[in-house]
C-alpha cells in the first residue's frame, strides 16, 4: 500500500507528529529504528516541561515551548501518563546571579508565561523548604512540571496506533527514491514503505536521514547530558523542579521531583563526537553532587540507585529546525529539537501537521477518532478495596513480581501483550526494574514471564533488542575444560 | 472480600531468620505465621546450591538448599502455617494498637493479617552497580551476583561467557567456582580494598583453586559496550584513588557486582521503625525489639551476617525474647544505650537491660591477627576477649552474662590491635 505520511522516529516528535495525525483520514506510518518507541533522545530526558521563561521569542523553540506547555493538561486527561504542575523556580546566590533572574523574569512577561513571579530570599524558601537558606532570591513559575517521558511517548504512540497508525519497528532506513510523487523507503534490512509525504523525526540522525532523501545538508552536533536518580526515599526530594541561574549553553544542573517519586539531579551538557556515547563517568558525576548540593544541601551520594545519559540533537544556531524541505518534495524536516524538544512536543505534532496540510496533504478529521486512552491500572496506585477487585477478574493483579516499585504480573503482561518484549521496554513502560534493587531481584522473573507470552525462549531475550542479549546459553551449552578446574572438593 | 484474619505472631520473610523464629513461636504454642513472597520456603539460600552451611548449627556440612530445607520442617512440624506467594505490602499499627500487616497473592487477593508481635526477617538486598554509580555505559550482561547466580541455579541460564566481577564479596566469590563450573571464564576478580570483602575460605576455595586473579586495590573505571558487555577497564588505586594512566582493559560479555549487602527496611520505616546508619537495620534493644512496641527484628534485616548459622541462632534468640514479651514481661524500659568506639563498625543491639545477659554482635572497621575486644562501663572493663583472627568480612561476638551487667549506665565496646603487632 501507499501510506499518505511516513513519520521517521518514534521519539517526542515523531510519536506527536503521528498522533496528531490520526486524528484525520490519513494513512500514516511511523517508522523506528530500534525496538521499541522512545529508545532515543526521549528516554534519556530530564522529564522537565519548561515554563516558558529561558528563551526569547525570537526562537521557534520558544513559540512552541510556550504552546505545547498550555497543552498537557488536555493531553494528560485523555492519555494518562503521569505529568504534574510542580512550578519551576530559579535559585541565585549572588548580586550578580540576581541579574540573569531579572532577565530572565523580563522574558517570562515577555513571552506571556502565566503566573511568573520575582522572589526574595523568604517566599524562594516558603516555596521549596528544603532550598540551600543562603539563596539570596530568585524567580518562580508555576506552570512548570514534571512529566515522565517515555511514558508520554508509550501512550502517544499507543493512541495513534488505535487510531490507524501503523508502527514498525527495526526499520532503519537505508535508501530513499521517489517517482510518481510517491517516496520509496527502503529499510536496511530491505523492507519496503511507500509514502506521498515523509517526516523526518530522526533525532540525532535527522542529519542522515536528511541526506538519505537528498534535502538539506546540516549537521546535528551531540550533546551529552548525565543524570543520576536518587530512590524515593532521599529525605532530599523536593517539592519543585528547582534550577540554578543558567549558563550559556544549558539551564544548569537541575534537582528534579519526577513524576513518579524519585528524584533526579543533572543534566550535564557537554559537546561530544560519538552519537552512541551514553556512558556516564564519575569526574561528572562528582560535578553534579557539588552542583546540586549548593541547591539542596540534603543530596546525598547514599540514595543513588543509577545514573544514565541521554545525548542532546543540537543544530548549529541552537533553535529547532522545523520546515518544509527546499530541496526535496514532499519532506518535512523535525530537527535539532534538543531542550524544550519534550515541553514542545504537542505544538511540533500541529506545526508539522499544518506545514503538511500547506504542502497539499488533504487533512479531513475521522468520524469516529478514539480521543481518550483506556485508563490503566497500577498497582501501586490502586486502594485495597480496588486491588481486591482486580483480582477477582484477574489474580495476576495480586502477584507482585517488582518489589521495589510494586509492579504486578499483570501490568507486566499487559506491556508485553502490547508490544514491549524487552527487558527495557518493560521496565520503562510498567516501571519494573527501575527501583532501588535496579532489578536485582526480578529480572529473572520478569524474563519468564515475557518468554511465557512470547515463547521466545529465555535466553533469545534482550535488554533493548539489537545485539543486548540477556543470556549466553543454557547451562551445559558451553564446553568445561577439567584440566583448569581442579579442587573444589566437597561441593 | 478482603480477607482479614489474626495470628499472636506473624513473621514476614521464610528465609533462615523467619522460619527459625516462627518454629521457636510455634513450638511454644503460639499461633504463628509466615508469610513471604516465594513459592517456596527458604529465601536466598534456595540459590546457594554450594556447600558450607549448617557447620555450626547442624553440625555437619550442607547446601543452601538442604539447609532450607532442614529449618522448613522444623517449622512445619512446630505448626508453623504458611502463605507462600505473598508480598506484603504495608505495615502499620490500627487504632486499637494493634499491627496489621497488608498483603497480596495472586491465591487469595488482598489480606489483612494482624498480629501480638511482628518480626521482621526480610533479609537484604544486593547493592547494585547504580548504587556506586560505576561509569560507563549500560549494556546488557551486567548483573548483581546473586542475580547472576539465580539465572545460572534457578533458570539454567548461562549469563555470559567470559566474566569479570566486581568486588569480593562472598557471592562474588561462590559465584567465581560456580561461573567457572558451568565454563565461563572469569578473568579477575576486582577489590578496591587491600584486603578481600569475603570469608578466607571462600577466598581459597573459590579463586585460588582455580587460577582466578585477585586485584587487590583495583578498582572498575569503566564499562565499554552498546548492546552487550564488550570490556571493561579496571585501574590500581593510589590511597583510595584511580590512577587512571594505568588503567588497563579486560575484554568479557559480563560483569558481576558483589560490593555489599543492604538490609531490606522499606517497609520497617515506612511503619515508623527507626533505622541504625551504621547498620542499615533497625536499632534494637535486649529483646530484639525495634523502637516501635511488638515489631521485632532477626537475621539479616537486622545486621548482614557472615553465615546463616548465625543468622539461626539470632532468630531463636530473638524469639525466645518476643515470648517473653506475649507472657506479659515489659517492654524495653529500663534499657541502657549501648556504643561502639573504636575501629568498630557497629553493635547489635544496641541497648541493654541491666542483670540480663546478652549476646552482642560486631563488625571490625580493621585487619588484625590479634585483637581484644573490651567492653567498659562507668569506666570499669568489664570484659575483654582476645580474637586471633580479626576481618571486616567477619562478624564478632561477645557474650555478656548478667552478673557482669549488672549496673545501670551506658556501655562501650572498642576494638585494641594487641600488643606484639
Amino acid at each position: 500500500m501507499i501510506y499518505d505520511v511516513a513519520v521517521i522516529g518514534a521519539g517526542v516528535s515523531g510519536a506527536s507528529t503521528a498522533w496528531r495525525l490520526s486524528r484525520y483520514q490519513l494513512h500514516t506510518v511511523l517508522l523506528e529504528w530500534r525496538s521499541d518507541v522512545g529508545f532515543g533522545v526521549s528516554k534519556a530526558n530530564s522529564g522537565i516541561v519548561h515554563a516558558g521563561f529561558h528563551h526569547p521569542l525570537s526562537t521557534l523553540k520558544a513559540r512552541l515551548e510556550i504552546r505545547g506547555n498550555l497543552m498537557f493538561e488536555a493531553l494528560q486527561h485523555e492519555l494518562g501518563f503521569p505529568f504534574r504542575r510542580t512550578g519551576i523556580l530559579v535559585a541565585a546566590f549572588s548580586r550578580e546571579e540576581m541579574v540573569t533572574v531579572h532577565k530572565l523574569y523580563e522574558q517570562g512577561i515577555a513571552n506571556g508565561v502565566p503566573g511568573m513571579e520575582m522572589c526574595g530570599r523568604e517566599r524562594l524558601l516558603q516555596l521549596e523548604k528544603k532550598l540551600n537558606p543562603e539563596v539570596v532570591g530568585g524567580c518562580f513559575a508555576p506552570g512548570g512540571g514534571t512529566i515522565e517521558p517515555y511514558r508520554y511517548v508509550f501512550s502517544l504512540v499507543e493512541s495513534a496506533t488505535r487510531n490507524g497508525v501503523c508502527l514498525k519497528c527495526d526499520f532503519e532506513v537505508a535508501e530513499a527514491s521517489r517517482a510518481e510523487d510517491v517516496w520509496r523507503i527502503r529499510s536496511s534490512s530491505g523492507a519496503e514503505v511507500r509514502a506521498r509525504y515523509v517526516v523526518n523525526a530522526a533525532g540525532l540522525f535527522a542529519d542522515r536521514v536528511s541526506g538519505i532523501f537528498g534535502a538539506e545538508e546540516f549537521t546535528i552536533r551531540p550533546r551529552k547530558g548525565e543524570e543520576y536518580l536518587l530512590d524515593r526515599s532521599s529525605a532530599a526530594r523536593p517539592e519543585r523542579v528547582v534550577f540554578p541561574v543558567p549558563g550559556a549553553h544549558s539551564k544548569g544542573v537541575l534537582v528534579i521531583p519526577t513524576a513518579e517519586g524519585t528524584t533526579m539531579i543533572g543534566p550535564t551538557s557537554d559537546a561530544v563526537d560519538d552519537k552512541f556515547d551514553t556512558a556516564a563517568s564519575a569526574e561528572q558525576m562528582q560535578r553534579i553532587l557539588s552542583h546540586v548540593r549548593n541547591l539542596i544541601p540534603g543530596v546525598s551520594p547514599r540514595d543513588l540507585i543509577t545514573s544514565f545519559a541521554g545525548l542532546r540533537p543540537v543544530m548549529d544556531n541552537e533553535d529547532f529546525y522545523i520546515a518544509l524541505s527546499e530541496k526535496a518534495p514532499a519532506f518535512v524536516q523535525v530537527a535539532g529539537i534538543q531542550s524544550p524538544g519534550l515541553t514542545a512536543s504537542p505544538a511540533i505534532g500541529e506545526y508539522v501537521k499544518d506545514l503538511l496540510k500547506s504542502a497539499g496533504l488533504p487533512l479531513l478529521e475521522k468520524v469516529h477518532f478514539a480521543v481518550e486512552l483506556a485508563p490503566r491500572h497500577e498497582v501501586r496506585h490502586e486502594s485495597p478495596a480496588a486491588l481486591d477487585r482486580l483480582h477477582s477478574g484477574n489474580p495476576a493483579w495480586t502477584h507482585i513480581v517488582c518489589r521495589c516499585e510494586k509492579i504486578s504480573e499483570a501490568e507486566i503482561v499487559e506491556a508485553v501483550r502490547k508490544g514491549h518484549t524487552t527487558l527495557d521496554g518493560v521496565k520503562f513502560y510498567t516501571r519494573a526494574g527501575m527501583g532501588r534493587c535496579q532489578g536485582g531481584f526480578c529480572a529473572a522473573r520478569i524474563m519468564r514471564i515475557i518468554s511465557r507470552e512470547t515463547g521466545i525462549p529465555m535466553e533469545e531475550l534482550t535488554k533493548k533488542g539489537g545485539n543486548s542479549r540477556l543470556a549466553a546459553g543454557r547451562l551445559g551449552d558451553l564446553p568445561v575444560n577439567t584440566a583448569e578446574v581442579r579442587g573444589g572438593e566437597g561441593a | 472480600m478482603i480477607q482479614e484474619e489474626k495470628y499472636e505472631v506473624a513473621v514476614i520473610g521464610a528465609g533462615a531468620a523467619g522460619l527459625c523464629a516462627a518454629t521457636v513461636c510455634a513450638s511454644a504454642g503460639r499461633n504463628t505465621l509466615v508469610v513471604d513472597r516465594e513459592e517456596h520456603p527458604g529465601g536466598i539460600l534456595r540459590q546457594c546450591i554450594h556447600s558450607g552451611f549448617g557447620l555450626r548449627y547442624f553440625k555437619e556440612e550442607l547446601t543452601g538448599p538442604e539447609y532450607a530445607e532442614r529449618v522448613a520442617e522444623k517449622a512445619e512440624r512446630a505448626g508453623v502455617r504458611f502463605r507462600f506467594g505473598t508480598t506484603v505490602v504495608s505495615i502499620r499499627r490500627e487504632e486499637n494498637g494493634m499491627l496489621a500487616i497488608t498483603a497480596l497473592s495472586a491465591a487469595e487477593g488482598v489480606r489483612i493479617i494482624r498480629a501480638d508481635a511482628l518480626i521482621l526477617a526480610m533479609g537484604c538486598r544486593e547493592r547494585s552497580r547504580g548504587n556506586l554509580a560505576v561509569p560507563g555505559s549500560r549494556p546488557a550482561g551486567v548483573f548483581t551476583a546473586g542475580a547472576a547466580q539465580r539465572l545460572l541455579n534457578i533458570e539454567g541460564i548461562l549469563p555470559g561467557k567470559k566474566a569479570v566481577i566486581a568486588g569480593s564479596g562472598d557471592i562474588g566469590l561462590i559465584m567465581a567456582r560456580r561461573l567457572t563450573w558451568a565454563g565461563i571464564r572469569v578473568e579477575a576478580v576486582v577489590e578496591i580494598m587491600p584486603y578481600p570483602a569475603g570469608l578466607t575460605r571462600n577466598i581459597v576455595q573459590c579463586l585460588d583453586d582455580f587460577h582466578i586473579p585477585l586485584l587487590l586495590e583495583h578498582s572498575l573505571v569503566n564499562i565499554l559496550g552498546h548492546g552487550r558487555v564488550e570490556a571493561v577497564e579496571v585501574a590500581p588505586l593510589s590511597r583510595g584513588v584511580p590512577v587512571t594512566e594505568r588503567k588497563f582493559r579486560i575484554d568479557c560479555d559480563t560483569v558481576l557486582f558483589s560490593v555489599g549487602l543492604i538490609p531490606e527496611n522499606e517497609l520497617s520505616a515506612e511503619a515508623g521503625v527507626e533505622l541504625n546508619p551504621a547498620t542499615g537495620g533497625p536499632l534494637v534493644d535486649s529483646s530484639y525489639e525495634t523502637g516501635v512496641p511488638g515489631i521485632f527484628a532477626c537475621g539479616n534485616v537486622l545486621h548482614v551476617h557472615d553465615l546463616a548459622d548465625f543468622v539461626s541462632e539470632e532468630a531463636e534468640h530473638a524469639a525466645r525474647m518476643v515470648l517473653r514479651r506475649l507472657d506479659g514481661s515489659s517492654g524495653g524500659s529500663g534499657q541502657f544505650p549501648v556504643r561502639v568506639e573504636s575501629n568498630l563498625k557497629y553493635v547489635v543491639p544496641n541497648r541493654f537491660l541491666p542483670g540480663c545477659g546478652t549476646r552482642f554482635a560486631f563488625r571490625s572497621l580493621i585487619v588484625c591477627d590479634d585483637g581484644v575486644l573490651e567492653a567498659e562501663q562507668n569506666g570499669k572493663i568489664l570484659l575483654s576477649k582476645r580474637f586471633s583472627c580479626v576481618r571486616p568480612a567477619e562478624m564478632l561476638t561477645l557474650e555478656l552474662p548478667g552478673s557482669l551487667l549488672k549496673e545501670p549506665g551506658e556501655l562501650r565496646f572498642r576494638l585494641r590491635k594487641g600488643e606484639e603487632i
